[in-house]
């Protein structure tokens, strides 16, 4: 549950982003990855309140509270899950994983602890897997929040993990 | 507009950020001020030039001397030797390896470009991409300027008679899906760019965009006066955000100069363009899937036909292109057919962008004309194999096209002649894997990918990917029997068969062309309990969550 704080904050960030984005299905996503850019995931509470700004039956916008949840359900960059206060997001696509992303993964793993999808006791980082980023000229890639690392070697882990509190 | 002698340009795309372009940068505006410089040399920021080796990048004119990579205490020299006493610092020239065979008549210039034919790519890392200034001083909107005083119609014969060809895997004939566009009656059409690039190892429509912006902002205006639409998107997948900020930006700038909006250059026709975010899904690059996502609604394909050139867009015939494809219309359209015949081959004129990866000793993107073979990609533009290690198979366009076994190696890289050999160019990622990589290894990445962006709304692809997944994990984990690799036959018939998009039909393509090109190494793995490489495990590895 979130604090009573935190739902005048998500009234305003709701609100900010349907005024941005506008009321119609088109804006349906760029208003959650505002959302989600936000808290870092998207509250139920965020679904809720979006729905009822963005359903207007007058202007022809039809939208269900479920329609919501299976956009942030089904988009990578989306969350429905409370995250960390850093993501870690490892790539996991072929390019990487033959320029030594194979290696780079296990060490990733042992050295947050945690398995693909977690988040660590104190809320630090979630571990992710993503496909491919792009810069694969560079790989192997970690993201980190939105920083990216490229030529990842396992030793350098322990100093770029370092630098997120 | 200023005068200056000479102009320096240094790179800072987020790799080049990391490798310190920003202190590069710096160092720049403080030794030209050292030396007084400041009135007579330019400084910008400029986007890489994909060629990720030797960022970052400075690039020095009028000479177009390339330095890279090149660091912050390397600037005050650059400063002296070549802007004040005007001599390049050769040592710091970016390297640049000599031709031979059939593309030697591409030139060679040690510390230019390297011997490349860049029609797609010529902008990238040449202006300014925050400019419409530099685009325009660079022919930009020189072709829409000449497409608006004629028809629409003699832009599709034109783009016809060149033979350009989709680059986003298909290549379906460009000229001709715009005839079909353009074809029936409509109240609202609209032109989509199909900016989702996702397909693993591909970041060509990066280097464009985030490069030469502009040039897709004119080609999908042309786009919309041959069709007839008023309306375009150009959806960027969602991880591409300084794509983004430089595509809104360029839009405002050209909007400015009346060259989107209501009456463009003074003539009837109005046209805009919405910049759509992507957030994470493959399988929004299938048209009909990012039709969707842009309509508010989960990226699951549609069933074809109707095709979108008819029932597109909220049900509106629409145009959707991807971005290397739209990069080509301009300069066809300003040269004229003829010139873009001249490279490539008969039945796959002009260029191709290719993102060499893997064990080789250069990564990065090149265009060249289609039609030069693997080899040459490898040995040329590659620089050969990595140290130490000799080439097993590539993997071209990303996860969705195919394994090239050795024996390929010296096929033309075009449409025709790979469909002749039974494989696909797809997006041209080049993944180059050495005698290290194990097969089963590479078909258990590809098919995790696979599983994962499976949108699930049909049951073969859905369920095949997952039971794909299950037991080419097991043959890596040493626990698979022989009938499972007829079983994996039997699951790659039924998902090319009966899946609904792309997605599900390209699964079938890795199980397949493992087993038919490297099925001893598979059988190993099952029959003597062993991989020849050592790469897998073979013993059942822990579940991760």
């Amino acid at each position: 549950m979130i604090t009573v704080a935190e739902e005048k904050n998500l009234t305003a960030i709701v609100e900010t982003a349907v005024e941005k984005h506008g009321a119609h299905a088109d804006a349906f996503i760029p208003i959650l990855l505002e959302i989600n850019h936000e808290f870092g995931y998207i509250p139920a509470e965020a679904i809720r309140l979006a729905r009822q700004k963005l359903h207007q039956p007058v202007e022809h916008v039809l939208v269900s509270e479920g329609q919501l949840y299976g956009l942030a359900s089904f988009y990578h960059m989306l969350s429905t899950e409370k995250t960390g206060r850093h993501v870690v997001q490892f790539c996991e696509s072929a390019p990487c994983h033959v320029q030594g992303g194979r290696e780079l993964w296990k060490s990733i793993q042992q050295s947050l602890g945690l398995g693909a999808g977690q988040t660590d006791a104190d809320g630090r980082f979630t571990l992710k897997t993503v496909s491919c980023l792009g810069i694969c000229g560079v790989g192997p890639v970690v993201l980190v929040d939105d920083d990216l690392y490229g030529n990842v070697t396992p030793d350098q882990l322990a100093g770029i993990f370092a630098r997120y509190e | 507009m200023k005068f200056n002698r000479s102009m320096v340009l240094v790179s800072n795309d987020p790799e080049s950020l990391r490798r310190g372009a920003e202190e590069v940068f710096e160092n720049f505006q403080r030794e030209l001020a050292a030396f007084d410089l400041t009135d007579e040399v330019a400084l910008s920021q400029i986007a890489e030039a994909g060629r990720p080796d030797i960022l970052p990048m400075v690039v020095v004119y009028p000479e177009a001397s390339v330095y890279g990579p090149v660091a912050a205490v390397d600037v005050k020299r650059i400063v002296e030797e070549h802007l004040y006493k005007g001599r390049a610092v050769e040592d710091l020239l970016a390297p640049v390896k000599e031709l031979s065979g059939r593309v030697s008549w591409l030139k060679a210039r040690k510390g230019a470009q390297p011997m490349e034919k860049r029609i797609v790519l010529r902008r990238a890392g040449r202006i300014d991409p925050e400019s419409i200034e530099e685009y325009i001083a660079d022919d930009g909107y020189q072709a829409l300027s000449k497409v608006l005083g004629g028809t629409p119609m003699d832009v599709i014969n034109v783009l016809e008679a060149s033979g350009l060809q989709g680059r986003g895997g298909a290549g379906f004939p460009t000229g001709r899906k715009w005839r079909f566009v353009a074809g029936p009656k409509s109240d609202k059409k609209y032109v989509v760019c199909n900016a989702d690039e996702s397909e693993p190892g591909t970041f060509k429509d990066r280097v464009i965009l985030e490069g030469d912006p502009h040039s897709i902002l004119e080609a999908l205006t042309i786009a919309a006066f041959t069709v007839g639409a008023d309306e375009g998107f150009i959806y960027v997948r969602g991880e591409y955000q300084l794509a983004q900020r430089r595509l809104e930006k360029a839009i405002l700038q050209a909007r400015e100069y009346g060259l989107l909006g209501k009456n463009i250059m003074g003539t009837p026709f109005s046209f805009d363009i919405h910049v759509h975010s992507g957030a994470g899904a493959y399988v929004c690059g299938e048209e009909t899937a990012l039709l969707e996502s842009i309509e508010g609604k989960r990226g699951e394909p549609r069933s074809r036909p109707p095709y979108p050139t008819t029932h597109g867009l909220w049900g509106k015939p629409t145009l959707i292109n991807n971005v290397e494809t739209l990069a080509n219309v301009p300069p066809i359209l300003l040269n004229g057919a003829e010139w873009y015949r001249s490279f490539g081959t008969a039945s796959s004129p002009g260029t191709k962008t290719y993102t060499i990866l893997g064990n080789v000793n250069f990564t990065g993107l090149i265009e060249v004309p289609m039609g030069i073979t693997l080899r040459e990609v490898i040995n040329i533009y590659g620089r050969g194999m990595k140290p130490g290690s000799t080439f097993k198979l590539a993997q071209t366009g990303g996860s969705s096209g195919s394994i090239i076994p050795a024996s390929l190696q010296d096929t033309p890289m075009d449409f025709e002649s790979f469909k002749k050999a039974g494989v696909s160019l797809g997006s041209g990622a080049l993944l180059v894997c050495d005698e290290r990589t194990c097969v089963v290894d590479l078909a258990v990445t590809l098919m995790k990918f696979f599983r994962s962006e499976s949108c699930g709304k049909c049951t073969p692809c859905r369920v095949g990917t997952d039971r794909a997944l299950r037991i080419l994990t097991s043959i890596s984990e040493g626990q698979a029997q022989l009938e499972d690799l007829d079983t994996l036959l039997k699951l790659a018939d039924e998902m090319e068969l009966a899946s609904n998009c792309g997605l599900g039909q390209t699964a079938a393509v890795p199980i397949r062309d493992t087993l038919k090109n490297f099925r001893a190494e598979v059988e190993a793995h099952i029959r003597l309990g062993v991989c020849p490489t050592g790469v897998c495990p073979m013993v059942p590895e822990a579940v991760s969550v």
